[in-house]
C-alpha cells in the first residue's frame, strides 16, 4: 500500500517506469549504486548492439583479411589487443561479441520465464484447489533439483546436441526458463492468494464479475509489484548459469557464436602455461556484468523498503528548516 | 533546557487535581513533556507530526490524550519512552521522574524504560509473544532491571496476575497467550506493565481492539491501578465514552497541538475550543432513530427481501478438529426500504451473515432466501443477475478500492461489469453524478483511492454500492474506521441516500449507538445466536435479553457524571448475573 503511493500516476510513463521510479526516490548511496549499475548495463547493451562496429574481427575468425592466419596464444599487441587463444581466435571480438549472447540469452529466459510464471502464479491463486495443488508441487519438485543440473537436462533435450547460434540461444534461454519459472510463480502466487481476499477483490466478486476479469484487472496489476526486483536477481543470476553451461559444453559452439563460458573453459589449459589473458577478460567480462545488474537489484532491494531507504536530503531539509525557523525568531 | 520538577506547566489549571485529595496538587508531576516537536522525514517531504506539546501527569491521575488519526496523540507518547523510528526528529524535552528522555544516552534509556514509564500497546494479540509463557513475558522486564532471582520473578509475575484480575495465576502463568482471550492478554500486558513499578503507565488506545463488554472490564482495571497502585496513567483514545469514563484531566490535540487542556468535567460541560466542540457534536449519542417512526409504516405483510429461517454457517475446521459454527440458526427478515441494524462483537457472527447473504461464504443449513434465490447450495450462475441488486460497503476504505485504478474507475466497475456502458471513460458523467450524490466533487474521480482521505474513501465506497441502484445495501462497519467527526458525516449521508433511493439495508456493526442513530429495527447477535430482534426504540429503551443489557450497559457515554451512573448499573448487573 505505502509503497504504491510513492508512485504519482498523474506523472508522465517515462517517469513512473521502474528503474526511473527508484532512480528519481534515492538518495546517497543507494543512488550511486542505481547508478553504477544502469552505467554498467547500459554499456554492455551498446556493447552487444554494436558488437561488429566494435569487434575488429568476427568471433569465428581465424584469419586476418589479408589471408594469414592469425598467430596461436599471442600476447596482446596493436593487432589483437586483449591476444588470441589456443584456436587462433581473437579473444577482444569474442568478449565484444559474447556481450551480444549473453544480453540475447537473459532477455529471452528472463521474458519467457516471467510470462509463464505469472500467469501460471496467478491462475493457481487465484482459483485454488486441485490445480494451485498440482503446479505447487511440480514447483516444489523443481526447486529440488540442482539449478544448473536441470539446466543441463533441459539443454541436451532441446538442442538434442546441435548448436547452431540461434539454436543455442534459445536452447540456453529455455533451460535457464525452467529453473527460474517457479520463483516468478511462488511470488505471483502467494500475491494472489492474499489479494484474493482483500475488500476490493471481494467488491468486485459481490457485483458479480466473472474470474477472467477479476484476475486481469484486480489481480494481476497488484500482484507485480516485486518482480523487478527478482528480474534483476533472477537476471544476474542467468547469466551465471549461462556461462556454466558454456563452460561444461553445453553450450552454444565456437564457430556458432561467442560465449564466456566456453572461452573460460578453453583458456583452463592456458593459465598453467602463464597464458592469462585468454581467460582473464571474458572472466572479468562476466564478472562486471554480474555485478552491474546485481547493483540494479540490491539497490532496487533497498530503495522499495522504507527502513532502508537513504533520506538524506529530507534530513537536510529538516535541519533547513530548523535553521530558518530560528533565524525568523531571531530577527 | 528548563528544570522540569520546578516549571509549574503552562497549561496546568488550579481545577486540574479536582478528583484528587486536598494536599496533592502540590505532587511532583511523574511526567512531563515540555514544548516537545517531533517530525519524519518522508518520501513526501519533512512531516511535522508533533508541533511544540507540552503536558505533565501527577501519581495517581489520568491523563486522557483525545484526538483523531494522525492527530500526533500517539506519536506524543511513544515519545514519553522514545519509542521512534529512525525517520523522526524530536525536539523540546520529555522528563520522567526528572531525566530528560530524549537527550539521555542509551543505557540510561534502557533503565527508564518500564521502570519510570511503561507501555501498553493497543493490539495485546502482537504485544505479547506468542512463543513464551506469559509468566515468562513478564519476568523478562522484571530481569532486563536486574537484582531478581528467576524463582523471585516467577513468584512476582503470579502476583501480578492475581492482581489484574486472572483467575487461578499460578497454573495461568505458564500459559502461552493464545491460551488467552483478548481480554486476558490485555490484562496480562497491564501486569507486565504493573511488576516494574512505573510511575507512569502510558496506554496506547488499550481498548480499542476490545468488544465493548471487554472495554468495561479493562477500563475499571486501569481505574484500579490507578487507585490501587498510584500510578500516574496517560492514556491514549479516540473514544469520548473511554474519556468520560476514565479520566481526570483531558488534553485534546489536533494536528499536532494541544488545542485544549481541562479536567474531565469541565471540558464536557463546558468546551472552549471550537475544535472541542465539534468533536462532541459528533459522538453518537445511545438514543433511537428520528427517522424510526417515519418508517413505522412499513408493514410486515410485504413480502422480505432477505428472509433467513434457521440460517446455520460453519466454516471446515482443520484436519480432525471439528467444523466451528459461526451462526447456530438465525431468524432474520429484512424488508424493502428498511434499515436493520445487526449489532454483536466480534466472533458473533454479525459478518458471515452479511457475507452470506452477498453470497461470499457458503450457507451450510437452514434457509436463507435472498431476492428469491435460495442460498443454500446456489449456484453463482443463477444469483448473478439478483448480483446488481445488492451492494456491499466493506469495513476499510483503505483496502475496498484497487490502489491501481481511479476513482471514477472503480466506481464505473458495476456498470461495466452489468454491461450498462462499455468501458469505465463511458460512464464518466454517470460517475460524476454519482460521486456528487455523495457529497464529492466529480473532479475525485480522477484521483487514486490513496489520494482521499478515509472518510472521502468511504463516501466513494458508498458511491459505487449505489451505482446500480440496489434494492439492498449491505454495509458492514462502514464507519468503524473513521474518526468520530468523519463518521457522523458518513451516517448522515447514508441516511439522506437511504432516504432519497429508498433501498433496504442491512447495517452490520459492533456500536449500538451507530445503530441506533440509523436502524428501524435492531437484531442483537451473540456468539452465533440471535438473542433479540426488535424497533430500535424497543431494543435501546427495554432491552429484553439480559446480553443486551450488558451491551448497552458497557457502553461508555460522552458525559462524566452520566458515565459514573452507568457504571454503578453495570456493576449491579454484573453482580446479579454472577
Amino acid at each position: 500500500m505505502a509503497d504504491t503511493s510513492l508512485v504519482d500516476r498523474h506523472e508522465p510513463l517515462w517517469k513512473r517506469l521502474p528503474v526511473v521510479v527508484q532512480l528519481r526516490r534515492s538518495t546517497g548511496w543507494q543512488r550511486a549504486m542505481l547508478i553504477t549499475g544502469v552505467v554498467i548495463c547500459a554499456l554492455y547493451l551498446v556493447v552487444a548492439i554494436a558488437a561488429p562496429l566494435i569487434a575488429p574481427y568476427g568471433f569465428g575468425q581465424l584469419q586476418g583479411a589479408d589471408g594469414q592466419g592469425f598467430p596461436r596464444t599471442a600476447p596482446p599487441s596493436p593487432e589483437h589487443i586483449w591476444g588470441t587463444t589456443v584456436g587462433g581466435f581473437d579473444v577482444f571480438s569474442r568478449t565484444v561479441f559474447g556481450a551480444r549472447t549473453a544480453v540475447l540469452v537473459v532477455i529471452v529466459a528472463v521474458i519467457v520465464s516471467i510470462t509463464i510464471g505469472v500467469i501460471l502464479g496467478m491462475v493457481s491463486g487465484y482459483v485454488g484447489g486441485w490445480l494451485d495443488r498440482i503446479l505447487v508441487v511440480v514447483a516444489d519438485a523443481i526447486y529440488a533439483f540442482p539449478s544448473l543440473l536441470l539446466a543441463i537436462v533441459v539443454s541436451i533435450v532441446i538442442s538434442g546436441g546441435n548448436s547452431s547460434y540461434s539454436g543455442g540461444i534459445v536452447a540456453a534461454a529455455i533451460s535457464i526458463t525452467v529453473v527460474y519459472v517457479p520463483q516468478y510463480f511462488r511470488v505471483v502466487r502467494a500475491e494472489a492468494v492474499r489479494l484474493k481476499n482483500e475488500a476490493f477483490v471481494e467488491s468486485a466478486r459481490v457485483i458479480g464479475t466473472n474470474p477472467w476479469r477479476i484476475m486481469t484487472r484486480h489481480v494481476l496489476r497488484n500482484s507485480t509489484r516485486s518482480l523487478p526486483l527478482i528480474l534483476t536477481l533472477n537476471a544476474s543470476d542467468a547469466i551465471l548459469t549461462l556461462a556454466g553451461l558454456g563452460f561444461l559444453g553445453f553450450g552454444i559452439g565456437p564457430t556458432s557464436g561467442a560465449e564466456w563460458g566456453y572461452d573460460l573453459s578453453r583458456a583452463l589449459s592456458d593459465v598453467a602455461s602463464g597464458v592469462w589473458w585468454t581467460g582473464v577478460f571474458p572472466g572479468v567480462a562476466i564478472v562486471v556484468l554480474v555485478l552491474g545488474v546485481t547493483f540494479i537489484g540490491e539497490s532496487l532491494n533497498d530503495i522499495s523498503d522504507p527502513r532502508l531507504r537513504a533520506r538524506r536530503r529530507l534530513k537536510q531539509l529538516v535541519s533547513r528548516k530548523q535553521a530558518s525557523s530560528t533565524e525568523g525568531a531571531t530577527a | 533546557m528548563t528544570d522540569a520538577t520546578s516549571q509549574p506547566s503552562a497549561t496546568s489549571q488550579p481545577g486540574a487535581t479536582t478528583r484528587l485529595q486536598a494536599g496533592d496538587t502540590t505532587t511532583k508531576a511523574v511526567a512531563v513533556v515540555d514544548d516537545l516537536t517531533v517530525t519524519f522525514a518522508t518520501d513526501g517531504g519533512a512531516v511535522d507530526a508533533v508541533k511544540g506539546v507540552s503536558l505533565d501527569v501527577r501519581p495517581g491521575e489520568v491523563l486522557a490524550l483525545v484526538g483523531e488519526s494522525g492527530s500526533g496523540k500517539s506519536v506524543t507518547a511513544r515519545s514519553m519512552l522514545r519509542l521512534m523510528p529512525e525517520t523522526a526528529t524530536l525536539g523540546g524535552a520529555v522528563y520522567l521522574d526528572g531525566t530528560d528522555v530524549i537527550s539521555v544516552g542509551s543505557a540510561k534509556l534502557r533503565e527508564l524504560r518500564g521502570t519510570a514509564g511503561a507501555m501498553v500497546f493497543q493490539e495485546p494479540s502482537t504485544a505479547l509473544n506468542p512463543v513464551f509463557t506469559v509468566g515468562w513475558q513478564i519476568a523478562e522486564g522484571l530481569r532486563a532491571h536486574g537484582g531478581v532471582s528467576k524463582k523471585e520473578a516467577r513468584a512476582k509475575a503470579i502476583d501480578y496476575l492475581r492482581r489484574v484480575g486472572i483467575p487461578d495465576p499460578e497454573s495461568r502463568v505458564d500459559h502461552y497467550p493464545h491460551q488467552f482471550s483478548g481480554g486476558q492478554k490485555q490484562r496480562v500486558v497491564i501486569a507486565s506493565a504493573l511488576a516494574l513499578e512505573p510511575s507512569v503507565i502510558i496506554a496506547d488506545e488499550p481498548t480499542t481492539a476490545l468488544d465493548v463488554t471487554v472495554q468495561a472490564e479493562i477500563l475499571d482495571l486501569l481505574r484500579r491501578c490507578r487507585d490501587e497502585f498510584g500510578a500516574a496513567i496517560v492514556i491514549i483514545t479516540h473514544n469520548m465514552g473511554v474519556v468520560a469514563d476514565l479520566a481526570d484531566r483531558v488534553a485534546v490535540m489536533y494536528q499536532g497541538e494541544v488545542v485544549e487542556q481541562a479536567p474531565v468535567g469541565e471540558l464536557f460541560a463546558a468546551p472552549k475550543a471550537d475544535y472541542t466542540k465539534r468533536l462532541l457534536g459528533a459522538v453518537p449519542r445511545l438514543e433511537a432513530s428520528t427517522g424510526a417512526a417515519r418508517r413505522a409504516a412499513i408493514t410486515s405483510e410485504v413480502e422480505p427481501l432477505v428472509s433467513a429461517k434457521g440460517l446455520e454457517i460453519e466454516y471446515p475446521g482443520r484436519l480432525g478438529a471439528p467444523a466451528f459454527r459461526a451462526v447456530k440458526g438465525v431468524d432474520l427478515d429484512i424488508r424493502p426500504g428498511e434499515v436493520l441494524g445487526l449489532v454483536g462483537e466480534s466472533g458473533s457472527g454479525k459478518t458471515t451473515i452479511g457475507r452470506a447473504i452477498a453470497g461470499l461464504t457458503k450457507v451450510t443449513g437452514g434457509s436463507l432466501n435472498v431476492l428469491g434465490t435460495e442460498m443454500l447450495g446456489y449456484r453463482e450462475r443463477d444469483f448473478k443477475r439478483h448480483r446488481k441488486d445488492i451492494g456491499f460497503v466493506f469495513q476499510d476504505p483503505a483496502t475496498s478500492f484497487n490502489p491501481l485504478l481511479t476513482i471514477a474507475e472503480c466506481v464505473a466497475e458495476p456498470l461495466v461489469v452489468h454491461g450498462e456502458v462499455s468501458n469505465p471513460r463511458a460512464a464518466r458523467k454517470r460517475v460524476g453524478e454519482l460521486l456528487e450524490m455523495v457529497q464529492l466533487p466529480a473532479s475525485y474521480g480522477d484521483r487514486y483511492p490513496h489520494e482521499l482521505s478515509g472518510g472521502q474513501r468511504q463516501r466513494a465506497s458508498l458511491a459505487r454500492s449505489i451505482a446500480l441502484r440496489p434494492k439492498l445495501l449491505i454495509a458492514d462497519e462502514p464507519t468503524s474506521a473513521l474518526d468520530v467527526s468523519v463518521q457522523a458525516r458518513v451516517l448522515e449521508l447514508f441516511l439522506e441516500l437511504q432516504q432519497d433511493l429508498g433501498f433496504a439495508s442491512l447495517f452490520i456493526s459492533h456500536d449500538l449507538a451507530v445503530v441506533g442513530a440509523l436502524s428501524d429495527r435492531i437484531a442483537v447477535l451473540y456468539r452465533g445466536d440471535l438473542v433479540e430482534t426488535g424497533t430500535t426504540a424497543e431494543v435501546l429503551g427495554a432491552p429484553q435479553h439480559p446480553y443486551t443489557r450488558r451491551l448497552l450497559a458497557s457502553l461508555p457515554v460522552p458525559d462524566p457524571a452520566e458515565q459514573a451512573e452507568r457504571r454503578r448499573t453495570l456493576e449491579a448487573l454484573e453482580n446479579a448475573g454472577s
